[in-house]
């Protein structure tokens, strides 16, 4: 086997050493009857058969590179430049444990700590850490953490146009716990009502997404301010970080923790994941975050290097008292996104967010000349959800044998939403992909 | 020594990004415009962030020198104890990013995605037939994940029985990961002391399980690197309580084809694709930590779940009684098509890889415990610890240990874990280092066990080679410096 190199001889010397006649005697504290009582069964494949074996696994999955899809829901199509994806093969980066020896993990180092100051940059906010696993992760961890700083109070709200998988997952990390989560209601302009908090006793935290899973941008300036009021820790989540290229920061409107998902930015799609759990605070939380940060400092002759830092909140040094249980996280990920802002710098992300925003508008637009009704008013970025004649579910299943996927149907979030989708156009989209959509959709 | 591997190559300095770059610059082809500006409200609108611009040459020079200041599997031996840091085969990455998986929606109906279904379903299956156990989930993102999954099934097994409980029992020998699991989950964690000869014994788990206790937490092959021999003992004990018994199998990597967990009396065992199937590390992650679990307890195992029907694969939520969700998807897929691939690579040779594993940490053993205190002088699995004890005369501590050999081009072992030795250095050779590459290993750790006799100094300043010497981490934790 390729990936083992003893030779019969390297056995035998290195077994004698050890003082034992076979292999099987290095298991002889093992008692009888915890061993397996047949051989392990499972197929074995050359690397010729492993290829054609993926190949066709990979030929039975839709993909953007033979689809025009028009999903986003959490999960988004960018284009990867192909400077992101190559560096990001350095292989120096991807077979590197966490950077726990920091003389030999300074490329590692500086990377996180450039993408956690780019992270902050992008969202206005203080601190940002090295990441967690998903942007439904991080809406849990936000939760308790506002928990943690709220010390007694035991009570969280939670808009129901946060992503409903991140909800699911809020629910999964609260239920064996004592702190209750009261889903918060929208109104009809599509975006969160907010009128209910005053009515909640004991309340830590609230999370609002935006733009939301409706494609809806929040009025953050207000949400703060009545969230605030209420003395609770104001939490904002997004899954399309690209719309801060052109949104104002949320910590220019007074968020506390901005989190969310980060597969936008530069990782590719890959059914679901990896992606990366984006997490950001004000400084006065610091030492309430959940999972690693690095941080600048000198060496002994004064310098500049980086180390992880204030590691006495994580389960390592504090165990059972840690802010988190978090150890592997998606750090990759966090390099990659590094690297995907660097790349498009400044004045790049705010033209793609500007273009994406742009492209959605004319399809917005095209539609409803068409007919075809917006219900929910409020502003998007590069998601909206269109209202579809009665009895639609059948043509969206005809068009994805015509090689489209025509959004996500919203019915199986909000029952309510019958004949609901929810369209996403990114820069992968082109104006005659749209125009043909909207002919197929008319058809 | 005449030559080792350590050396000082050409090493670059690199600034900063925000300290390279003009405004103007850029380093991304944007497509080309074909429909209108559309302003947005100026109430919403905000400024841009405020990222600097690069060219991509600059792009391309700034990570590639960053690379050079790293250490990975692929530039030398990563003896890190606990971690598993076995070699990462190319042939996985090539799976992983074919378009149909990398570029796969999450959300498409199941018959648009059947080949990533599948791949899930037949993953799930091995593991679980690796393990022992009847019925597996991929969702978790990482070893700690795992972790929380197997506690919130024994909270919900305990609710479901109506009679949930407080408590958890876990050995001191753990990872910090274990209790701070258990602790999201309500339960306070108890620990249980291990036995003089470095594993746990059922008297002491006796006198600590109750009616209140959930069930226990145990590593196996545990942290010193040792097969808990009792196991079996240890479960009948846990289970004659109505308890539950966790096995943290980070250290899977020295028993594959050996043991059964399930005959072990294992109810739940969390698996690390990133360390016992190959997948890269990445400098921290992404991982992925799979829970196997008994047939008793698949019910609770965390939905949707890829189900087989006549018509092929779905995805089902239908399992009234599961956890929940753990992802917003299904996991860190990317890193399941490695494993996947790494599983299909090996097939029943997944035993091999465990016999050497364990044959490369006993030849360490055996040919370092003259000269490095060896606790526990017992046949290991597939790590062996050591201590510092030897060198405490010379002043010389598991600390400068590490950072030399550094210097001799090594990564360092896992350092000052387990907790329960003083001075622990915790070496896991993995089976993927060649009997060359061990002796040379075991050659530097003599060869700097004679340094820190003769010129403790040496070490104490460890390493010299390095881009950046020790740094001072007392500084960085009392001014944090978090951001540029």
């Amino acid at each position: 086997m390729r990936y083992l190199s003893h030779t019969p001889e390297d056995l035998a010397a290195m077994l004698q050493v050890v003082g034992v006649k076979d292999l099987e005697e290095l298991f002889r504290t093992i008692p009888e009857d915890c061993r397996r009582t047949a051989p392990l069964d499972l197929p074995e494949m050359t690397e010729w058969e492993l290829n054609d074996h993926m190949a066709r696994l990979a030929d039975r999955m839709v993909s953007w590179a033979d689809y025009k899809t028009f999903a986003g829901a959490g999960s988004y199509h960018h284009y990867i430049p192909e400077v992101t994806r190559y560096l990001l093969s350095r292989s120096e980066f991807v077979t590197a444990y966490t950077p726990y020896q920091p003389e030999i993990s300074q490329g590692t180092l500086q990377g996180i700590f450039e993408y956690q100051t780019l992270v902050c940059r992008l969202l206005g906010m203080d601190v940002a850490n090295a990441s967690l696993y998903d942007g439904a992760m991080a809406v849990a961890e936000a939760l308790l953490m506002a928990i943690r700083i709220g010390r007694r109070k035991k009570t969280v709200a939670v808009s129901t146009l946060v992503n409903p998988y991140y909800r699911k997952v809020v629910e999964t990390y609260l239920a064996p716990t004592e702190f209750k989560v009261v889903w918060l209601p929208y109104r009809p302009d599509g975006t969160t009502d907010l009128s209910g908090l005053g009515a909640i006793e004991d309340l830590a935290g609230v999370a609002v997404q935006s733009p939301n899973f409706f494609g809806g941008i929040e009025d953050l300036a207000a949400a703060g301010k009545t969230i605030h009021d209420r003395d609770a820790i104001f939490i904002t989540c997004f899954s399309e970080p690209l719309a801060y290229g052109i949104l104002k920061a949320p910590g220019a409107l007074d968020a506390d923790i901005v989190c969310g998902e980060g597969q936008s930015l530069g990782i590719p799609q890959s059914f679901g994941g990896p992606g990366l759990g984006v997490f950001a605070a004000k400084q006065q939380y610091v030492r309430n975050l959940p999972g690693r940060l690095v941080g600048q400092t000198v060496d002994a002759d004064g310098k500049r290097g980086f180390v992880l830092t204030l590691s006495t909140r994580e389960q390592h040094i504090r165990r059972e008292k840690a802010t988190s249980n978090i150890c592997s996280n998606q750090s990759l990920c966090a390099m990659a996104a590094g690297m995907y802002m660097a790349a498009l710098g400044g004045t790049g992300f705010r033209e793609l967010a500007q273009l994406n925003h742009d492209k959605a508008e004319y399809l917005k637009s095209a539609l409803q000349a068409a007919g075809l009704e917006i219900p929910f008013a409020s502003a998007t970025f590069n998601e909206f959800v269109v209202k579809f004649p009665a009895g639609f579910d059948q043509k969206w299943q005809a068009l994805l044998q015509r090689k489209i996927l025509a959004g996500i149907p919203m019915v199986c979030y909000y029952p309510e939403l019958a004949d609901h989708y929810l369209l996403c156009v990114t820069e992968t989209r082109s104006k005659d992909d749209m125009d043909a959509l909207v002919k197929e959709v008319l058809a | 020594m005449k030559e080792t591997v350590g050396t000082r190559g050409l090493i670059l300095n690199e600034p900063f990004l925000w300290e390279r770059g003009r405004r103007g610059r850029s380093g991304y082809s944007l497509p080309r415009r074909d429909v209108e500006p559309v302003p947005l409200p100026k109430d919403l609108a905000g400024e841009g962030p405020d990222f600097p611009d690069l060219s991509e040459v600059e792009v391309v020079r700034h990570y590639t020198r960053l690379s050079t200041w790293n250490y990975g599997v692929d530039s030398g031996m990563y003896p890190l104890g606990s971690c598993t840091m076995k070699y990462n085969p190319k042939t996985n990455e090539r799976q992983a990013s074919l378009p149909g998986f990398a570029g796969a929606h999450p959300l498409v109906p199941s018959e648009l995605c059947q080949g990533a279904l599948q791949l899930i379903y037949e993953l799930e299956h091995y593991l679980a037939h690796v393990a022992g156990l009847e019925a597996a989930t991929v969702q978790p993102s990482a070893g700690a994940q795992g972790e929380l999954t197997g506690m919130l099934i024994f909270s919900a097994y305990h609710r479901d029985r109506g009679k949930p409980r407080t408590k958890i029992l876990i050995p001191d020998t753990a990872h910090g990961t274990n209790p701070a699991s258990a602790a999201l989950c309500g339960f306070k964690a108890v620990p249980v002391e291990t036995g003089p000869d470095g594993v746990l014994l059922p008297a002491a788990v006796e006198a600590l399980m109750d009616d209140d206790t959930a069930g226990i937490m145990v590593t196996n092959p545990n942290t010193l690197g040792l097969f808990e021999t009792h196991i079996q003992a240890i479960a009948a004990i846990v289970h004659a309580k109505d308890g539950l018994v966790y096995a943290d199998g980070a250290n899977m990597n020295a028993v594959m084809g050996v043991v059964d967990f399930g005959r072990a009396g294992v109810d739940v065992l969390h698996i690390n694709l990133h360390k016992t199937f190959s997948t890269p590390h990445g400098g921290g992650g992404p991982g992925s930590g799979p829970v196997c679990v008994g047939k008793r307890l698949e019910p609770f195992l965390p939905a949707p779940r890829v189900v087989k029907t006549g018509e092929g694969y779905m995805l089902s939520e239908d399992f009234p009684q599961s956890i929940g969700k753990l992802h917003a998807f299904y996991g860190n897929f990317g890193i399941m098509v490695r494993a996947y691939s790494y599983i299909l690579s090996m097939g029943p040779k997944l035993k091999d890889v465990s016999q050497h594993a364990v044959l490369n940490a006993n030849y360490i053993k055996e040919l370092l415990k003259d000269v490095y205190h060896l606790p526990f002088d017992v046949p290991c699995m597939h790590e062996c610890v050591f201590t510092d004890k030897f060198l405490e005369k010379h002043k010389v501590t598991t600390l400068d240990v590490a950072k030399r050999l550094i210097d001799y081009g090594f990564h360092p072992p896992t350092i000052y874990f387990p907790l329960v030795v003083h001075g622990a250095i915790m070496i896991e050779p993995t089976e993927s280092e060649s009997k060359e590459t061990i002796d040379q290993f075991v050659a530097t750790m003599r060869a700097i066990a004679r340094e820190a006799q003769e010129d403790p100094a040496l070490l104490q300043q460890a390493p010299h080679k390095p881009k950046v010497r020790r740094m001072d981490e007392t500084a960085a934790a009392r001014k944090p410096c978090l951001r540029g």
